[in-house]
């Protein structure tokens, strides 16, 4: 018997952005048998392609805000969660769930450990954000029989900020506390903002935007001498900066996995045991994490959480010295040869990884473009898509264009030398090329006052 | 430091930096030759006996990592960063 070509016309299958050729071809074997095959063809050219195509080079990584890469170390003790070890944590009836559950019980020791708490006071969730959530939701639902005030501050987090918005629209009132110049906020102002009915006083640690850290200490010891509980959104700050829960006087804490070198979606939240605080749960469910986040905990997710968690305590001291030497590196450079830069925030009271500069006359997203080798951020990731300047420049008061024409420089544990030199010199490089076409450069290197000038409307 | 104790830590020294060296990735591949090389750096000095064997100790578990990701690494292979080519 010949073989014999069976043809049916070919399927287009409309896949987000991409068209897919689906070719169904159907021949007949020398046995007689039809063996089927489907045949996927990509009819768009990888030009199209915004993902990267493995001939061309990876643009350095400089956003360690946003995320950081899984440390191999971590992946190393994930692992055989991810094969072998794969029992439910709370399953109680077999060896699976007693390994898996020894293990994340070991991981809550480490979590524990590198923020001076107690095991039983940490729970572990999906990431910062829940537990952003959780906290201030939380504590405010419980309690909202006797008080009904929040205070935070304008450069939080947008999770933070959303859920406050949320409390608002449940009749809660909430006050915005504005930051200074530097980014730091008025204590006096804090006090002043606390009333009797104050249930929560949240104020992050180190900010995502421009790297300030806050007077956690002396808020601490205001919010516990006011009786307030006090939470703080330390996902940028544990395991760079020390933290101690008990010496800082910390009630509800939030960590994130992965922007310690951990995987993405895990997080942890701490809740002090004495003196206790209370936190409506968000999610119902079989109870898991003493009733306050239920879900089947991921055990390979919060071995990794762990394993980072005691990484990052060892590594400290080590991490901080070669980051802090990197951030000089980088600023020395570019302010050396670029006039009219502003750093944004605190120069003294601030995380070294995270570099915010202001480039006079250049517009930001610009900049970013031109710098396509190298992976930045104007800001945060979650605002990234928009065109608006970032809410957290526009809170420590700068003007609108210094709040256009911002980067964020993230620098992290697997930064090199050469990353921070090839950085600086495009940078200033590009910033050079693009003030030379800007009409405005020009102007000021007349002397001409730009705020003195009357735009026509059009 | 005995002669037997030198010969360990050296031939540990070079397996770690050999096995770092067959990482892919540039960024993880610096940070292990670089934090290998500063981890003997700083402890060149200890002279207690059993600080000196936890060390070992420790050395010999972060190369047993570095020989299972270095492996994983050359498996899914990484692309080249724009100052590696």
């Amino acid at each position: 018997m010949l073989p014999r070509l069976a043809r049916i016309p070919n399927v287009m299958v409309k896949d987000g952005a991409r068209l897919i050729t689906l070719k169904l071809l159907s021949t007949s074997t020398r046995a007689g048998a039809a063996a089927g095959a489907v045949k996927l063809e990509n009819t768009q050219g990888k030009k199209d392609s915004k993902v990267l195509s493995h001939e061309e080079p990876r643009p350095l990584y400089l956003d360690a805000q946003s995320t950081t890469p899984l440390d191999p170390r971590v992946l190393d003790k994930m692992m055989p969660f991810l094969m072998s070890q794969y029992g439910n944590p709370h399953s109680r009836t077999h060896a699976y769930g007693w390994e898996s559950e020894a293990a994340m019980e070991h991981a809550r020791k480490q979590v524990a450990a590198i923020i001076g708490a107690d095991p039983r006071e940490i729970i572990f969730t999906s990431g910062a954000t829940e537990s952003n959530n959780i906290s201030v939701k939380g504590t405010a639902r419980f309690y909202k029989n006797k008080k009904n005030h929040v205070i935070t501050t304008q450069t939080e987090h947008k999770c933070v900020l959303d859920s406050c918005r949320v409390l608002e629209s449940e009749g809660f009132d909430v006050t915005y506390l504005p930051v200074k110049q530097n980014g730091i906020i008025d204590l006096e102002e804090l006090e002043k903002s606390i009333r009797p009915e104050t249930v929560l006083v949240s104020v992050m640690a180190v900010n995502n935007e421009i790297g300030v850290k806050q007077p956690i200490n002396e808020i601490g010891e205001l919010c516990r001498s006011k009786k307030v509980f006090f939470h703080t959104d330390a996902a940028q700050a544990v395991g760079k900066v020390p933290m101690d829960v008990n010496q800082m006087k910390i009630d509800l804490m939030s960590i994130s996995g992965h922007k310690i070198y951990g995987p993405k979606g895990v997080g942890a939240l701490y809740i002090r045991r004495r003196p206790r605080v209370r936190v409506d749960p968000l999610q119902s469910g079989g109870g898991q994490e003493r009733g306050m986040r239920s879900g089947t905990v991921p055990t390979p997710l919060v071995v990794g959480m762990g394993a980072a968690c005691e990484l990052a305590q060892d590594e400290m001291a080590y991490d901080a010295e070669r980051v802090t030497v990197l951030s000089k590196r980088l600023i020395d450079q570019i302010v050396e040869s670029c006039p009219q830069v502003i750093r944004n925030g605190d120069p003294e009271q601030t995380y070294p990884g995270c570099v915010n500069l202001s480039f006079a006359y250049v517009e930001g997203e610009s900049l970013l473009m031109a710098l396509k080798d190298v992976a930045l951020s104007s800001g945060s990731a979650c605002t990234s898509a928009s065109l608006e300047p970032s809410y957290v420049l526009r809170a420590i008061g700068a003007d609108e264009d210094l709040a256009h024409s911002s980067i964020r420089f993230g620098i992290g544990r697997f930064t090199t030398e050469a990353e921070i030199d090839y950085t600086a010199q495009k940078c200033i490089e590009h910033v050079k090329r693009l003030r030379d076409m800007s009409p405005l450069w020009e102007m000021v290197q007349e002397g001409v006052d730009l705020k003195s000038i009357k735009w026509t409307q059009h | 430091m005995a002669a037997p104790i030198r010969q360990t830590v050296l031939t540990l020294y070079k397996s770690l930096l050999r096995e770092s060296g067959k990482i892919t990735d540039y960024n993880f591949r610096l940070y292990a030759l670089r934090r290998t090389k500063d981890a003997f750096k700083e402890n060149k000095d200890v002279s207690d006996p059993t600080r000196i064997q936890a060390l070992i100790q420790k050395g010999q578990e972060n190369l047993e990592v570095l020989k299972r990701q270095a492996l994983v690494s050359q498996l899914y292979g990484s692309t080249r960063t724009v100052i590696e080519s």
